[in-house]
């Protein structure tokens, strides 16, 4: 019983210095980020790894998860004989929820992923070690650009998944089934609110790209330099962006959206 | 001229529980190449840590310049860094940029210089390791040797007046062997620097250093110039020149009885 209540205890410290390296790390990051900025073909390198380079796998979701949400929204609402408020249903959705949190999710298992294997891979070969030796703030040099460059193209890519998702709803219900086209966009236009929908979605996908950017950054600076090490800092990025995306937005989603 | 470059007073370092530095005393003379030796694991690569401030000392002091690198805040610590090169024992290069961008990266780190110039800089380092034609290569298309003579040409791009070398005979064939011995003494009179060599190689440390130091067990259990330790009596000296597995320096990683160990099952 005792050592339940150590095993419990020393897990709750260990978190909190987690939290606390994070922290000083975020801090530190932040620092750096001006050097990151006039130096900006570094940060402009990490953008197209990060965000160029997730654009296929975005756009290719993003268009399936329209086709669904169209075929699925046409059922529903046919049974209520407004098939006419597709085009609201699908953007809604999508401007929403879907789009930042899908694309997000696979911002993570795709550019964060590959983010946390590249600086653990650097921490291995003892890359950030000679950086240090040589005068250069690997956090300034290494880190620094690559947590920029997912912070700017999450939003980006949370937003081209919005469109493709609306464009595969819009494939579905108009192109297909023959929801009428004028009817699609303009209850759409009528029902998205600016500052309501796409704001708030954007607002949502910034902070997951925060949030994914520093998991990732973090998880691979913090590794433990071996193989081992770096593969369980990937699961990881992985696995805490996940739940750092579902849990924010549940947080934000109840601050935004409460319809009260 | 008189005070040394560097000067470790009784230094004593540990990795969490395990000591392994207990009491090192030893001087770096400005313009001398000194070489330290020991067994593997005995702690060089950490001495090269502490003088570069990467590590910090439990005990003792590490003064380069006179200055107490433990002390240095961050900005001071980078300023004393620019003006020391170290080659990493696994060479550590870039592996996302070239060969030629990994030796000019110091250099455009922390000069403005014009990249004419810089490419002409970055052409003589990569010369002087014999690499020039290997310019345009990434450094995963390097052999091991390879690899590390890029690397020296890094470390010693800055031109600066301490150098650090981690090893920078292994994995050379006897000729680059001679060639990048002689650079490295070469290299420290030309630029009036001071250097450090950490070596096994014994044959070629007399030939080009100064000064010796041998360690054990967290102390410095020998020292000399080559004349002293060619003709010295000295067992643990005597162990490494004759390459012998019994003696003073260990070969094995502390462990208990290997009899016990294997007769008992896993410890
Ligand atoms: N990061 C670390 N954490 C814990 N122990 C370490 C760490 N790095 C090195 N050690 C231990 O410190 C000792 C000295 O290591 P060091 O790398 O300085 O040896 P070395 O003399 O350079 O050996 P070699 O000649 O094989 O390179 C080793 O026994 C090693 O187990
Ligand atoms: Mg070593």
């Amino acid at each position: 019983m005792g050592g339940v209540f150590r095993k419990l205890g020393s897990m709750a410290i260990d978190m909190v210095w987690q939290l606390g390296f994070i922290a000083r790390f975020f801090w530190l990051i932040l620092y750096y980020s001006g050097q990151s900025f006039t130096r900006l073909r570094l940060t402009i390198r990490e953008l197209y790894f990060s965000g160029v380079l997730s654009l296929l796998i975005i756009l290719v979701s993003g268009l399936f998860v329209g086709l669904v949400l169209g075929l699925q929204g046409y059922e529903i609402l046919q049974r209520y004989g407004s098939t006419d408020a597709m085009g609201t249903m699908v953007a809604l959705s999508l401007l929403r929820e879907l789009g930042p949190v899908v694309a997000g999710l696979l911002f993570a298992s795709r550019a964060g992923s590959a983010v946390t294997a590249e600086i653990g891979l650097m921490k291995v070969t003892e890359q950030l070690k000679a950086m240090d030796m040589m005068a250069v703030s690997p956090i300034a040099r290494v880190v620094a650009p690559r947590f920029w460059g997912g912070v700017v193209s999450m939003p980006l890519l949370a937003a081209m998944f919005s469109a493709m998702g609306i464009f595969g709803g819009w494939l579905i219900g108009v192109v297909f089934i023959g929801v009428d086209n004028g009817a699609f966009w303009s209850q759409m236009q009528a029902a998205v609110d600016f500052r309501y929908d796409v704001l708030n979605g954007v607002i949502k996908s910034c902070a997951f790209g925060v949030a994914v950017a520093l998991i990732a950054v973090f998880e691979g600076y913090d590794c433990v330099p071996t193989a081992e090490g770096v593969s369980r800092a990937i699961t990881r990025t992985v696995v805490s962006s996940a739940l750092a995306i579902l849990a924010l937005d549940f947080v934000m989603t109840s601050f935004m959206f409460r319809g009260l | 001229m008189s005070e040394p470059l560097v000067s470790l007073e009784n230094v004593r370092f540990a990795y969490g529980e395990r000591t392994i530095l207990r009491d090192i005393s030893l001087s770096i003379p400005r313009g001398k190449v000194v070489a330290i030796m020991g067994g593997s694991g005995c702690g060089k690569t950490t001495l090269l840590r502490l003088i570069g401030g990467q590590e910090r000392a439990v005990g003792g002091r590490v003064l380069v310049d006179g200055q107490d690198v433990a002390k240095l805040g961050r900005d001071k610590l980078y300023a004393m860094r620019r003006r020391m090169g170290m080659l990493f024992q696994f060479g550590a290069l870039f592996t996302d940029i070239s060969v030629f961008d990994n030796v000019a990266f110091p250099l455009r780190e922390h000069t403005d210089l014009p990249p004419e110039l810089i490419n002409d800089l970055v052409l003589m380092k990569l010369h002087a390791v014999g690499l020039r034609g290997a310019a345009r290569l990434m450094p995963g298309e390097l052999s091991g040797g390879m690899a590390r003579r890029v690397a020296l040409a890094r470390t010693i791009a800055l031109d600066p007046m301490l150098l650090m070398y981690d090893e920078p005979f292994t994995g050379l064939d006897p000729i680059s062997l001679g060639v990048i011995g002689q650079l490295i003494r070469r290299l420290n009179d030309a630029l009036g620097a001071s250097s450090v060599i950490v070596t096994h190689d014994i044959q070629e440390s007399l030939q080009i250093v100064d000064y010796i130091y041998f360690i054990s067990e967290g102390r410095v259990v020998a020292e000399g110039t080559p004349e002293d330790i060619r003709k010295t009596s000295d067992p643990f000296v005597h162990q490494f020149v004759h390459a012998e597995a019994d003696g003073p320096v260990p070969f094995h990683y502390p462990a208990g009885d290997y009899a016990t160990a294997l007769v008992g099952g896993p410890a």
